[in-house]
């Protein structure tokens, strides 16, 4: 299951609106092992393409020394499509580097970029090639201390 | 020559967990056969047909050794070379 709280959940919404009809992408960090998403950088699409996303490989770098520095880890990394459905291609699954992430995917078509629509928000685990759904918890604010589990529900 | 390489991940498979492993060689491309003399598997992972896979990026000192002569970038004692797959994917 993958906790977030609201106002990330609607950065990564916002930032999938803004740069339709090209695929958005980031990470949300965390610290190491906790499996909370607190720190929200939205990257930029090197390919700025409808189809296509990849992180600068500058920015690559600077992101994971960064999160080097702050003993920090990539709990979402997050992309847009942007005229499928909000599931990993298999472009998706055969580049997934990332086995302790949380792959969130959002979908933008369907006239989902206009702010106030409906708009699928959907995670996933994607380890040596296989995709497994789960579920989406969002919360208004992580509980200090807690584990993700004894977080305030909405 | 020692060099520092850090490992991603998903690749500590191949070093027994650690972050950095210690490498040699005058060139990128000696820096990898040396590292699969130890940790084997991991040249596959990095190369595809002698070449380096296009979404694994390799940095020497912070470079992108695209930019830099790719496997024939060359390497001198104390450099760090940092391994990261690229973060990519899309609905293509």
């Amino acid at each position: 299951m993958l906790t977030i709280d609201r106002e990330t959940h609607d950065a990564i919404v916002a930032h999938a609106r803004r740069d339709h009809p090209d695929e958005a992408c980031g990470v949300v960090a965390g610290p190491i092992g906790s499996d909370r998403p607190e720190r929200f950088i939205p990257m930029l699409n090197a390919a700025m393409s409808p189809t296509f996303y990849e992180f600068d490989s500058g920015d690559l770098l600077k992101l994971y020394r960064e999160m080097d520095d702050n003993d920090e880890e990539p709990v979402v990394i997050y992309h847009s499509h942007t005229s499928t459905e909000a599931y990993p291609s298999r472009t998706d699954v055969a580049l997934a580097a990332e086995p302790g992430a949380h792959y969130v995917l959002v979908s933008t078509r369907d006239g989902a970029h206009e702010e106030g629509a409906p708009i699928d928000f959907r995670s996933f685990r994607i380890v040596d090639g296989e995709v497994t759904e789960e579920e989406v918890r969002v919360v208004e604010r992580y509980t200090t201390g807690s584990t993700p589990d004894e977080k305030a529900e909405v | 020559m020692a060099i520092e390489v850090r490992i991603p991940t998903i690749l500590r498979t191949y070093t027994g967990g650690e972050r950095a492993v210690e490498a040699k060689g005058d060139t990128v491309a000696e820096l990898i056969d040396d590292l699969e003399s130890r940790h084997d598997g991991i040249q596959e992972r990095l190369l595809e047909n002698g070449e380096a896979r296009r979404f694994v990026n390799i940095y020497v000192n912070d470079e992108d050794i695209r930019f830099t002569g790719g496997l024939q970038t060359a390497l001198s004692d104390g450099d760090t070379v940092v391994i990261l797959p690229a973060v990519a994917g899309g609905a293509r």
